[in-house]
This record gives C-alpha cells, sequence and structure tokens, in this order.
C-alpha cells in the first residue's frame, strides 16, 4: 500500500535520502568513563501539505508547524545534555529526562540505544532523571512528545559512544577500526578475538570535552526499532516489586492525609477538635495547612480515620453554589460568532456540549517530602520536576539548589501529573510538622478535588453547494484549561516563532494542534476560554477528543444531507493518501457498509495529530437487551462490541508499546462519549469513586479489538501517548447516532440520566472504607 | 491496641494495632508488604485484591480484628513459587499485560481466584466470566487483560 508523507522531508537532503545517513554533531565528556552527550543542530522546517481535487482549504498551521515541532523547539538549546554513560562494570546506563506513567518509554528508550549500540534491550540501564534545572524547558513530559523530541539526541549519543568503544577495542585488539564490530557489549575483531565494554569504558573516555562528528545507524541496518518489544519492567510489575511514589520506605515518612473542604477550593477557617483528633490512636501530628487541615500518622487508615474526625469551618470555594448549568450558560456566552450566517444556501448547524471528566488516575495524587532547615528531598511521580522544585524552593524559602526532586514512576497520568499539587503540599506538611511525610490524597479527594479536563462546547456551521462543501466553521468554546505550568513555558517560548506567532498560550496550542482535515473550501477553527476557577488539566489531550467528535459528527451529517455514503464522503474530501490509507485499512478490515441488526450500526472517525493519522472503525450495539443488561453498581448502556483502528505514526520504535497505547486511547473514548463525567453541583464535583465516575471496565471494553499498524515510510517517530482517542470518539458518536437515528447533542450520552447511586456525603469528606469485605471473598 | 497474628505469604507475622485498622494498611504500612495498592479505599476499585484462604477479597475491606490466626493471606508477592512464575503471571508477560502496572497486581490475583472459581464451577473462562471481574485499570489495557486470563487458564 503506498502512502505519501504529509511532511516534505528536509530540503537539503532530497526526497529519498534517508534521515540516519546525516551528519550530527555530538560530545564526548570529559570523565573518567566513556561519557558522550548529544545536541539537536539541524533545522527540519515541515512544508506545505499536498494539494488535492475539491475546493482546497489553505493549509492550517499544524499542517506545517506543529505542537510537536514547537516542544521540540523550545527544547533545541539544553538538548546538549542528554548524556549516555558507559561504566566500569559494562553496562550502558541514561537518566531519562522524563516521567513514565505507564506509556513505555523506558522500554523505548532502552530500544533506542541499544539498536544504536548493537546490544541487547536488557543490556541498557535506563532510569527516570531527577529534577535536573539546568535542563530549562527540557524535562517536561507531555502532548505525547517524548519520542518525537528525544529520538534523534539520544541516538546521536549513543552512535558516538559507539564509535568510541570500536576505536578503542581496534587499538586494543591492534586491528584497523573498519574491521572491527559489535554485539551484546562485545567489540569483536578478526579472529574471534573479542574485548568486552567493561574493558573499554575507561579506555574510551576523554580528559578534555569536545566536539566529535557522528552518522547514525541507517534505517535499513535496524534490527530493534520497528521490532515487539515487552515492556521491560513487566516482571516487576506482576510480581508486586515495581515501586511507586508511596511504597517508597523513606525512614519516617509516615502516612500522611489532607482534611479538604466540601466546596470545590475551599480553604480551611478553624479547627474545633484539633487536640482531641490529636490525640486519636495512630495520630502523631495535626496542623493546618494551606489547602485543609493535615494528619499525619502510622497508617493512612488512621490518618483517614482522623480527618473524617476533624470539626472544621471552612471558608467558602472558588465555584460556591455553582453548578453544571451555571458554568455551561457562562461558557455559551463566551461562543464566538461563525463568519457565514445560518440559512445562506444548504447550512448545517450542530452544536454539542462535553462535560467534566476527571483525569485521576488509578495512583492517586502522592508524593514523599523531607523538609529540613537547609535543605529538602522529595520523591514523586512528576512529569514538570524544574518547575515543581522551584516552587518548593519557595515554600520551603530554600535556594532551589538545595531541593533534590526524585523523579518517581507514576501509576497513570494522562496529563494530571503535568501538575504538581502533591508535591507542593507534601512540601507544606513535612514544613509544618517539621517531619518527613507520605502524603497522598484519598479518593475522593483525587476525583472531587482533582484536576479535571473541562465542560466545553463545540459547534460546527457547514455549507454546501451541490457536491462541494463550501464552508467549514468550528468553534471550541471551554472552561479554561490549565496549561502552565506543564506545557505553558516551552510552548509560550516556541509558539512566538510559529508562523502565526503572537497567539495567546491557549489559543496557541489549539491553533498549534487542531486541523481540519477534509478540504471543506473556507475552513475557519476557533478557541475561546472563560472561568478560571476550575483546577483543569489536559487528559489524554486538551482540546482533540472533544474537536473531533463535533467534527466528524458534522462530516456524517454532511455525507447524509449530501446523499453519500460515509466512507466514501470522507475518501473524498481527505486532504491526502496518507489519511485515505488510514480510512481504507479500517473500512477493509472492520469491513465497512457489512449488514447489521437494527439497534446496533457502525461508524467511522478520522484524526490527524502528533505527526500521524488515525482512523477508526466502531460497531455499537444499542438494542434494550444489550444497553439494560444487569451489572451491579455499574453503568452498562450501549456497548461498543467492536473497534478496528488504523494509525500510521511515522517511524515506529516499538509496535506492541504502539499498540497498547491505542489501545488505551480507545477505552478511554468510549468512557468519554458513553459513560463517564463528572457533575458540578453546589460548587463541588459529585462523584467521589470509581463507583460514581464510570470509567471503562471489562463489561463496556469492545469483546474484538483490532488495531492496525499502517507502515509508514516517515523518518521519524511521532507521538502515540494520546493518538488513540480522537478519532475513536467521533467513531462511537457516528455509530450511535446511526444506530438509535438520534445525534446526541451532549456527552457522554448518559450525562442527564438519574444517577444510578447515592452521592456521598462531602463532611466528613472520605467515605468510610467498609467492614464487610469477607462478604465478596471468590 | 490488640495482637494480631496470621499468616502472610507463607511467614507467621503479628502486628500490635486497633482492631479495626483495615487490613490494607497494615499490610502496606506496618509490615512493608506493597504489592497490593490503595485505588479507592472502598472495595469499588479492586486493586488491593489478595487471596484469604485461597479465594479473592480486599483487605481495604477488612478490619484486622476480622482476621484469624489460622487465615492465610496472599498478596501477589506470594502469588509465584519462588522464581518460578504462576501461570497466570507468565501470560501477563506473554501478552505484555501492563502498562503502568499500578492495578496489575490486583488485576492478576483476581483472575486467578476467577480461574479457580470457574474451574471448580465446571464454568468457562469466558468472555462472560471474565466480565465479572470488577477491577480497574484507568490506562485501558483490558483487552490484554482478557487475553491474558484466557490464556493462563489453559496453564491452571
Amino acid at each position: 500500500m503506498a502512502h505519501h508523507r504529509l511532511a516534505s522531508p528536509p530540503k537539503e537532503t532530497g526526497l529519498n535520502r534517508s534521515v540516519g545517513r546525516r551528519k550530527f554533531l555530538g560530545y564526548l565528556i570529559a570523565a573518567p568513563t566513556l561519557v558522550v552527550a548529544a545536541e539537536l543542530a539541524r533545522e527540519q522546517v515541515f512544508g506545505a501539505s499536498e494539494a488535492f481535487a475539491t475546493i482546497p482549504s489553505p493549509p492550517q498551521t499544524p499542517e506545517v508547524y506543529d505542537l510537536l515541532d514547537a516542544l521540540r523547539d523550545a527544547m533545541r538549546p539544553t538538548a546538549n545534555l542528554i548524556r549516555i554513560e558507559i561504566n566500569k562494570d559494562g553496562t550502558v546506563s541514561f537518566a531519562l529526562p522524563r516521567s513514565d506513567n505507564g506509556q513505555g518509554i523506558i522500554t523505548s528508550t532502552q530500544m533506542i540505544i541499544a539498536e544504536e549500540m548493537d546490544l541487547d534491550v536488557d543490556q541498557v540501564r535506563v532510569t527516570l532523571a531527577d529534577a535536573r534545572p539546568e535542563l530549562l524547558f527540557n524535562q517536561i513530559t507531555g502532548g505525547s512528545s517524548t519520542t518525537f523530541t528525544t529520538y534523534t539526541p539520544i541516538r546521536v549519543a549513543a552512535a558516538l559512544a559507539q564509535g568510541r568503544l570500536l576505536e578503542a577495542g581496534a587499538q586494543l585488539l591492534a586491528q584497523d577500526v573498519r574491521t572491527v564490530t559489535s554485539r551484546k557489549g562485545l567489540i569483536l575483531g578478526a579472529g574471534g578475538k573479542s574485548i568486552p565494554f567493561s574493558a573499554l569504558a575507561e579506555k574510551a573516555a576523554t580528559s578534555t570535552t569536545q566536539q566529535v562528528e557522528v552518522t547514525l545507524k541507517a534505517r535499513e541496518s535496524f534490527t530493534v526499532i520497528g521490532k515487539a518489544q515487552n515492556k521491560t519492567d513487566a516482571r516487576d510489575i506482576v510480581t508486586g516489586r515495581k515501586v511507586f511514589a508511596t511504597d517508597l520506605q523513606i525512614p519516617d515518612a509516615l502516612p500522611t492525609v489532607i482534611c479538604r473542604a466540601p466546596d470545590l477550593n475551599g480553604t480551611p477557617g478553624s479547627v474545633k477538635n484539633l487536640d482531641d483528633v490529636r490525640s486519636m490512636p495512630g495520630v502523631t501530628d495535626v496542623e493546618l495547612v494551606p489547602t485543609g487541615v493535615a494528619v499525619r500518622a502510622r497508617t493512612f487508615g488512621q490518618a483517614i480515620d482522623a480527618v473524617n474526625a476533624l470539626k472544621v469551618s471552612w471558608k467558602k470555594g472558588t465555584v460556591a453554589g455553582e453548578n453544571d448549568d451555571s458554568v455551561l450558560k457562562r461558557v455559551k456566552a463566551a461562543e464566538l460568532p461563525m463568519a457565514v450566517p445560518a440559512g445562506v444556501g444548504k447550512t448545517i448547524d450542530r452544536s454539542f456540549t462535553f462535560y467534566w471528566a476527571s483525569s485521576s488516575s488509578l495512583e492517586t495524587n502522592c508524593c514523599i517530602a523531607d523538609v529540613r532547615k537547609d535543605r529538602a528531598e522529595l520523591w514523586g511521580p512528576m512529569k514538570n520536576p524544574i518547575a515543581a522544585q522551584g516552587d518548593v524552593a519557595k515554600i520551603c524559602g530554600l535556594p532551589v539548589g538545595a531541593v533534590t526532586m526524585h523523579v518517581t514512576q507514576g501509576g497513570g497520568s494522562f496529563g494530571r501529573k503535568l501538575f504538581y499539587d502533591a508535591a507542593l503540599e507534601a512540601a507544606e506538611c513535612s514544613k509544618a510538622f517539621g517531619k518527613p511525610v507520605k502524603l497522598m490524597w484519598s479518593r475522593a479527594d483525587d476525583s472531587r478535588q482533582g484536576r479535571v479536563h473541562p465542560l466545553s462546547t463545540g459547534r460546527v456551521r457547514a455549507q454546501f453547494n451541490g457536491d462541494s462543501v463550501v464552508s467549514y466553521e468550528q468553534r471550541h468554546t471551554s472552561v479554561a484549561t490549565q496549561v502552565n505550568p506543564g506545557l505553558g513555558e516551552p510552548v509560550s517560548a516556541a509558539a512566538v516563532k510559529a508562523p502565526l506567532g503572537n497567539l495567546t498560550l491557549s489559543e496557541s496550542i489549539f491553533e498549534l494542534t487542531q486541523v481540519t482535515p477534509y478540504e471543506f473550501g473556507v475552513s475557519t477553527r476557533f478557541l475561546n476560554e472563560v472561568d478560571l476557577r476550575f483546577n483543569t488539566t489536559s487528559m489524554r489531550n486538551i482540546y482533540s477528543p472533544n474537536v473531533a467528535t463535533a467534527r466528524e459528527v458534522m462530516v456524517d451529517q454532511l455525507a447524509d444531507a449530501m446523499g453519500k455514503d460515509p466512507y466514501e464522503f470522507r475518501r473524498g474530501f481527505l486532504k491526502n493518501d496518507r489519511l485515505r490509507g488510514v480510512l481504507d485499512a479500517v473500512a477493509k478490515e472492520g469491513r465497512w457498509g457489512r449488514s447489521m441488526k437494527s439497534g446496533t450500526a457502525q461508524g467511522l472517525g478520522v484524526h490527524t495529530e502528533y505527526k500521524g493519522v488515525c482512523a477508526a472503525l466502531v460497531e455499537i450495539d444499542c438494542r434494550p437487551d444489550t444497553v439494560n443488561r444487569p451489572i451491579r453498581e455499574g453503568v452498562t448502556g450501549p456497548r461498543v462490541t467492536k473497534v478496528t483502528f488504523a494509525v500510521d505514526i511515522g517511524l515506529v520504535i516499538n509496535p506492541r508499546g504502539l499498540e497498547a497505547q491505542m489501545m488505551g486511547g480507545i477505552n478511554d473514548a468510549i468512557a468519554l462519549i458513553l459513560t463517564s463525567s463528572l457533575h458540578l453541583d453546589d460548587g463541588h464535583f459529585v462523584e467521589a469513586s470509581w463507583d460514581n465516575y464510570f470509567y471503562t471496565r471489562q463489561w463496556n471494553t469492545p469483546p474484538e479489538l483490532n488495531i492496525v499498524i499502517v507502515e509508514s515510510d516517515a523518518p521519524e517517530p511521532g507521538g502515540a501517548g494520546e493518538f488513540g482517542l480522537a478519532a475513536t470518539c467521533g467513531a462511537i458518536a457516528n455509530a450511535y447516532a446511526r444506530a438509535t437515528g438520534t445525534v446526541p447533542e451532549y456527552f457522554p450520552i448518559n450525562h442527564k440520566d438519574p444517577f444510578p447511586f447515592e452521592p456521598k456525603p462531602t463532611v466528613p469528606p472520605i467515605p468510610e472504607s467498609p467492614t464487610n469485605g469477607l462478604d465478596f471473598t471468590y | 491496641m490488640g495482637t494480631h497474628t496470621f499468616t502472610l505469604n507463607g511467614e507467621r507475622v503479628t502486628v500490635d494495632v486497633e482492631d479495626d485498622v483495615r487490613l490494607l494498611w497494615v499490610i502496606r504500612d506496618m509490615l512493608g508488604v506493597t504489592g497490593p495498592k490503595y485505588g479507592c479505599g472502598i472495595n469499588v476499585c479492586k486493586a488491593c485484591t489478595s487471596h484469604i484462604n485461597g479465594k479473592a477479597f480486599n483487605p481495604c475491606s477488612v478490619p484486622v480484628g476480622a482476621i484469624s490466626s489460622d487465615d492465610e493471606v496472599t498478596t501477589i508477592e506470594g502469588l509465584a513459587d519462588g522464581e518460578k512464575l504462576h501461570p497466570m503471571q507468565e501470560a501477563w508477560l506473554d501478552r505484555d499485560v501492563a502498562q503502568c502496572g499500578y492495578c496489575q497486581p490486583g488485576q492478576i490475583m483476581a483472575a486467578v481466584a476467577k480461574v479457580r472459581q470457574c474451574q471448580e464451577e465446571g464454568r468457562d473462562v469466558d468472555d462472560d466470566a471474565i466480565e465479572e471481574i470488577r477491577n480497574i485499570c484507568r490506562c485501558g489495557t483490558y483487552n490484554r487483560i482478557r487475553e491474558a486470563i484466557k490464556a493462563g487458564a489453559e496453564n491452571m
């Protein structure tokens, strides 16, 4: 199957020349053993998309310069500090300045280094780097950018190390360097002679730092990259040995929980029974902190009991008395007008509301802090540890250099851990107690007070004439998504250099990520954000899942109005062959157009982002027997019975990891469209746990799932972490509309149904643990 | 304060703590066995799923006072036979199930118990049986979990 690149290759290298043979500059670093470093010394400006028939839309920003480019440009000045070390024991180690929350970037980084150095994957040690302020903006894990931004610098460093080891080995063997090779940590010479890396680590070292030119391995010689690799921490996971922040045994860091206000962002006034609570079993400390009343105890259970016993008078929160409707009214009032008036020629209008979604991961917000007079040390799953370090230093009144931030592997993030609320609170608590703390949010707090994906509206107006779509306008209006400090600095710094320049921060991200991949004539997309009183974050993307749902539903509506099949319509209007490639793949693999029973249907969705393209073909069952199937304390509703998903994300490092990320995105999409949302009521979010917030469960997940990785000749990897959602969201919404004959006006479709649960109280703040667990054994 | 003795992963353990402290915190905070995870504390997310006398249960919802001295509690750490993994753990590795891994100890312990239950009741380990498992995976690894359970069941 032929696939065209959306982006033109770098101009100076010609059409078919592999990026692998270009020269890069690396550094040999003065050190006792071999230490190498690399910087990005190249410019790669992506060309405009190829033009296609129908009425062409002018190129939109993401087609020439997208968020991944912005993030990479933001880190160019400091990428030279990415270092690989060859140790005396022959191991190769690298501290990745990123945060792994399950997306598999430790494994893929091991693969990249192993490839360049002819090692086995398990011969490379990759750890997560502590906060390194000298990296400036180059230690942020967000926007699905890790592999895209680190791929080349890591290769450059690894190739340089490999070259030095070959030279040192050749010298020791007294052979020509061109005749020696490397395999599994051995330098192999003629006549069966070999020398291990351990014998060369010091010999290959340098006493002066110097710049060296290096060539990377050619793609056609790859033996590791592109091969399915299981996660290298899998054995630790299945045996319970993988250590998360709250599993760490830091001396005297006792369990600490905060008693929080009933209102969102309410703050503590006075406490009536401090001394009583201080004398409860196991409790060591109780103190007021800015966000509530902190309790430190021997066990988390005792800390939670003490939190629930506290009698606190609370000050109002930031949205006291408000609810979904009052916030929605505010958002609707901020919707920007369309350029084309309604009712001119044949126009279709659609508007949608997307309700709050919780970014709460299974591991709740947590952090260990040990704050002393002259220094502080913290351990937590942080995607932005440099910014956290700066803020912790302020809280503690310490210089930044006196604060050490250890990045632990996280139990899921999906965007939330770009923020470091728990690190700041842990520092506050440790400072207040004068003792180390292991701070963990309760699930109720994580759900009600934790960051959310904001409520938003999507409006689309399209005008068509005969077989052409003349104009397509989309407006996305949202409660503000906080992008600072998570993405703020690098994006704002880089975005001003982007072609459109001078956009406000959120508008920049919207403009850099959102593209309408169809030739729909005059096409406009605008964002407006209001209301900064909420704790928000991206959640496997900021805008795309909502924007794509609105767009893909509208595409189906246009197809219907113009008398076309949704697949044929997309095929005709998609902007290029790469997009048509993934659409064709799902149509073929998923048997688009096959006969479906009444009450069931197929639906399609397409999306482009992260230097990639993807498509989803979903089958849904909306028949009453399925919708109403009984599950105790669960939401059933329509069942997505089959998903066929095709992705072309450029060069694939680890297909098994890529497939896993798409699978996760697909399960997220099911939750966003069909089952899970938060409800704002009387100034707080109602949902307090997983029996209120209905994330996808085994009984919701599709029994049939087929993920197709479409071969790509793109020279570089794109971004995968968030890419599975958008197309799937659109496809589910379309399948639902086709099965039921009703186009939803809000998502998830069950948001206005009566609660299938009794809301939990806000005072006391944490639901008491049951005592009847032994009644449910199996 | 009471003294509580039971068997944890084959070893006799004794702790001095109030009767109403839930077993999860005794295991994690006092005994330092951290495989079972906190995810909700109200027997909903099932991240702490372990076995009591061979059956799946959630220690977040059992007071330590309800555990008797002849009870045998097994966490994920006690599932393998030394370095020889349980067939379900092997299936998890083979299918590369885990992403972040936080919920996976509970998922595996639930899967083992569900397969044993099906075998005892003469039922197939099919989609219906797997959909009785309530453990949440926020990374969305459900599809690989289903494959792994079916594969692991064949070797149990």
